[in-house]
């Protein structure tokens, strides 16, 4: 049993007669003895290092990682450069907490900086915070920012968002009192933009996802124009990696970009942590929730970082703050800096690339294999794609799995009546991945 | 260190480099992929920089940091004790997990969640917890929410109002409103607790709940807990724990038997995972019996035989809060320290939070002002005295000066109910002589507050960059680089 304490019993001993007190539990007279714990904790025995080793190993053996993946659906392997991890891993990052005191804090606050010049490169906009949750939680601030700043509560969303993304913005807005109008998608899996025209009334705006979660390409352009006709603010929801190859949603006419920076050389951990992003035209910038960092100088006219904008969040506005949100994914923002830094302008680009033809070429294979089909053949898609199979999905995706592969989703887990699967492919999966993928399916559908 | 400014990526980029290498495209490149309207127009502005660059430019940005490994942190209500490494290494093994894999290609993870559940359930007393809130804000939004619903669902559609003490974090009032609440403030009573009358006049039918952190703010244990916990109830309205200063009475006493219906944990402070800079974190939220119906699905269910499950069926529940199940290896870390701990090592990690921080109040209090005369919990409150003040010292130089002695200062200005507050957090993992190099180092502050107090106002003089001119930067924000 470890509790991390360096002092000993002698030296507590001491510092208790140093305050004057008899013992430990005079340090607790204050709880009233009503609801004092007078037992122990039901929790085992502290345990040492190797048995902790030992546990963690026990439970890692009962999670599985494929040897190949084509599942993507929100969270998606891209490879992570070494350099990554362990630069995010100096403790100076990940041990110090929120950059309160800047002068022992510049290394984060510039960190933070250039995390934010970095978002606004990716999408082209002008102004960006640092960081919130994750996707998901960035699209709910966005529309918050959409209704603070057109001081209207009804906001139209694509039904092309991802299900989680659409389930936390539906949680959000029933409490703040959101209406929330669901934007179907046609049949070719884009947004409807003629339901858009017509069901806009007086909605402060619409997001919608690019490329969405059926990996169908949207036109960002019109959705964008359509949402300002209405006199709407547009969010655009970005898979980062395809800005790679797609022109950015501050040239398409978004006012607001979110995503989660999972892509950007974050391990999937099961779900988390990820990282939010949102960036904004320079008119929405004193609308963004959270933490922002800022450039200045100290009186010698060095430049200099500090946390600025304060006067939108909890700490100094409290019950009239633009959002709660206090802590965010910092060390996970700083992790895609580092990621976008190595990558540059050329290594994202080829991962996008890599990752879109790879995707095309499975694509492909597959719309060969008798019984399955492309769901919307018609529609240009990034690094994902929808199919329909004749046979369960469920059995597709078992047998893929014994031959250690882990096939696309079976949409039923997510979409509930969904039949179909949604297949993904990055710059990881390498051809004679795809071709073994492919000739299992040739055999499941022979 | 010597004052200088640091060059940006951005100034380093070079047209040409770049800081990685994939391997040739292996399937047949097609054209036209990309609908015309959507072909990127112009190469990214991203910067072109080599690996070692970026190597350098991070190790050096870090080496202008100071994090709890770097020395004493005394962050009031952050809890910034000693990350365990080992923490680190064992939650990487779930690195690779998709988070849609199959259900028995995660069990594992599964399994932990379900079993750290079940360690948060032990610590607090309640009956279920949700993981999935990523942060302390998020986990009090996500426990209101669920509030909501209970009156909601009790057709008590005229709760509106949530009680909060003066001397709250304002991510109280500020995720209340989120919740669709209106706030109502409690001023607190001369010894820094709850002043019963004005609760008993502030609660009504419209009453929704209270939200309280005990200990408090300034650092006390709220005595009259069971009447004020009696007062909300018989109005009719929920107790909300915020779990920021749990590290005080773990294995000490527990929320749920204090009489709380709903809290959050922040398992970035009582259970060491690190604070990575400002997050990530992870907000558990627990709940009594009669509030599970309403958590955020999936909940996690514990099975038989070294399983558990995901429960998606959960038709009352508020929805979801956040993307797949939460910050996962967040979750593992706190699961590790819990398991290396175990029932007696969180109970001794509180007892030694506790006495470090009387330790510290005791040994500052006759030369700081210490506004609330009692055995202190987890931290303490001290302020300047007035003879410092008068001489034109304030927190904000006491603190300043603290990081020329090699500390982070702790919290200032907070809680708001304090003038000039300094709110010391030392906790358990501060060694009697690193506590006794702070107390000596403050002490030597009080003095030269009293005899130079110039001296105070141009510090820090040890680090990269002096005092930064926060009005320059609000006024004019700059907060991205441009060419």
């Amino acid at each position: 049993m470890r509790s991390y304490i360096p002092n000993t019993q002698r030296e507590r001993g001491e510092m208790l007669a140093a305050i004057g007190l008899p013992d430990m539990d005079a340090l607790f007279a204050d709880i009233p003895e009503g609801v004092r714990l007078n037992r122990p904790l039901e929790l085992s025995r502290g345990m040492s290092e190797i048995e902790v080793r030992r546990a963690f190993a026990s439970l890692a053996a009962r999670s599985g990682v494929p040897h190949a993946s084509f599942r993507g659906a929100g969270a998606y392997g891209h490879y992570i450069p070494a350099a990554v991890p362990q630069l995010a891993m100096r403790s100076e990052f990940y041990t110090a907490y929120t950059p309160y005191q800047a002068e022992m804090s510049q290394g984060m606050l510039q960190a933070i900086f250039e995390f934010q010049t970095l978002i606004c490169q990716l999408t082209g906009l002008d102004a960006a915070n640092a960081s919130v949750y994750d996707g998901a939680t960035a699209a709910a601030e966005a529309v918050n920012m959409l209704t603070a700043a057109k001081r209207k509560n009804k906001v139209l969303v694509s039904a092309g968002l991802h299900p989680d993304v659409r389930a936390v913005l539906k949680t959000y807005a029933r409490f703040s009192k959101t209406e929330l109008v669901e934007v179907p998608l046609n049949e070719n899996g884009v947004a409807d933009i003629p339901f858009i025209e017509q069901n806009a009334g007086d909605a402060a705006g619409l997001v919608a996802a690019q490329p969405n979660f059926f990996g169908c390409l949207e036109d960002t352009r019109t959705l964008a124009d359509a949402t300002h006709a209405f006199g709407g603010l547009f969010v655009n929801y970005v898979y980062p990696h395809a800005l790679g190859v797609l022109a950015r949603p501050g040239e398409l006419g978004a006012d607001i970009a979110v995503g989660d920076g999972q892509s950007l050389g974050l391990p999937l951990a099961y779900g988390g942590p990820y990282v939010g992003f949102m960036a904004s035209t320079q008119k929405l910038m004193r609308n963004l929730p959270g933490r922002i960092a800022g450039e200045t100088t100290d009186k010698d006219g060095n430049r200099a970082f500090v946390l600025t904008l304060q006067a939108r969040e909890q700490h100094i506005r409290r019950e009239k703050a633009s959002s709660n949100i206090c802590s965010n994914q910092m060390l996970c923002a700083v992790t895609a800096s580092i990621y976008l830094s190595l990558m540059g302008p050329k290594g994202l680009a080829e991962a996008a690339n890599q990752s879109m033809q790879k995707a095309h070429y499975l694509a492909e294979g597959m719309s060969r294999v008798r019984g399955i089909r492309l769901r919307y053949p018609a529609t240009p898609f990034f690094n994902e794609f929808a199919v329909d199979c004749d046979r369960d999905s469920e059995f597709v995706s078992g047998a893929l799995k014994e031959r250690f592969i882990m096939g696309g989703l079976p949409l039923n887990r997510i979409v509930p009546g969904d039949s179909g699967m949604l297949w993904c492919a990055t710059e990881l999966n390498a051809r004679e991945d795809i071709d073994a993928a492919l000739s299992v399916l040739e055999e499941v559908f022979a | 260190m010597s004052r200088s400014s640091y060059p940006l990526i951005f100034e380093r980029s070079r047209p040409g480099r770049t800081g990685c290498d994939l391997p040739p495209l292996d399937v047949p490149a097609l054209e036209g992929l990309i609908p015309e309207g959507l072909v990127a127009r112009v190469t990214l502005p991203l910067p072109e920089v080599a690996e070692v660059d970026v190597v350098r430019h991070y190790t050096n940005l870090s080496r202008r940091n100071f994090g709890v490994d770097n020395g004493f942190y005394p962050l009031g209500s952050c809890t910034m004790k000693y990350n365990p490494k080992l923490n680190e290494e064992v939650s990487a093994l779930f690195d690779g997990l998709h988070p849609l894999a199959d259900d028995d290609c995660a069990m594992g993870a599964i399994r932990l969640m379900a079993e750290l559940e079940r360690q948060l359930c032990a610590i607090t007393g309640f009956d279920k917890f949700t993981l999935q809130p990523a942060a302390g804000a998020h986990g009090e939004l996500t426990g209101l929410m669920l509030i909501r619903a209970y009156h909601d669902m009790r057709q008590d559609f005229n709760r509106n109002v949530m009680l909060v003490p003066d001397s709250a974090h304002g991510t109280n009032p500020a995720s209340a409103v989120m919740a669709g609440f209106e706030t109502r403030e409690l001023v607190s009573a001369p010894d820094g607790g709850i002043d019963l009358e004005a609760l008993r006049a502030a609660c009504g039918p419209d009453t929704a709940g209270l939200m309280l952190t005990n200990p408090s703010t300034l650092g006390l244990f709220e005595k009259n807990i069971v009447e004020v916990a009696h007062i909300v109830h018989e109005a009719g309205g929920l107790l909300y724990y915020d779990g920021a200063n749990l590290n005080a009475v773990m294995g000490v006493a527990r929320p749920a038997d204090m009489g709380f219906d709903v809290m959050h944990i922040n398992l970035h402070k009582t259970f060491s995972t690190p604070h990575g800079g400002g997050g990530p974190g992870s907000g558990p939220v627990g709940v009594t019996a009669e509030l599970i119906p309403y958590l955020p699905y999936p909940v996690v269910m514990m099975g038989g035989a070294g399983t558990a499950s995901l429960d998606y069926d959960r038709p009352l529940s508020i929805g979801k809060v956040k993307g797949f199940y939460g910050n996962f290896a967040v979750m593992a870390r706190a699961y590790a320290y819990i398991l290396s701990l175990g029932a007696e090592g969180l109970r001794e990690a509180s007892q030694n939070a506790v006495l470090n921080a009387n330790y510290v109040m005791n040994a500052l209090r006759d030369v700081y002002d210490v506004p609330h005369e009692r055995i202190c919990m987890h931290e303490c409150v001290l302020a300047p005295t007035k003879r410092m003040l008068d001489n034109g010292v304030h927190t904000t130089d006491i603190a300043k000066t603290l990081i020329d002695y090699g500390y982070h200062p702790p919290t200032i200005y907070f809680p708001l109910i304090v003038h000039e507050a300094i709110m010391i957090e030392p906790t358990e993992s501060e060694s009697r002589e690193t506590l006794d190099g702070f107390i000596a180092a403050m002490r030597e502050i009080a003095r030269v507050a009293l005899e130079e107090p110039g001296r105070l106002h141009a510090s820090p003089a040890t680090t990269p960059v002096g005092r930064p001119d926060e009005v320059q930067a609000a006024r004019k924000p700059v907060v991205r680089f441009c060419e």
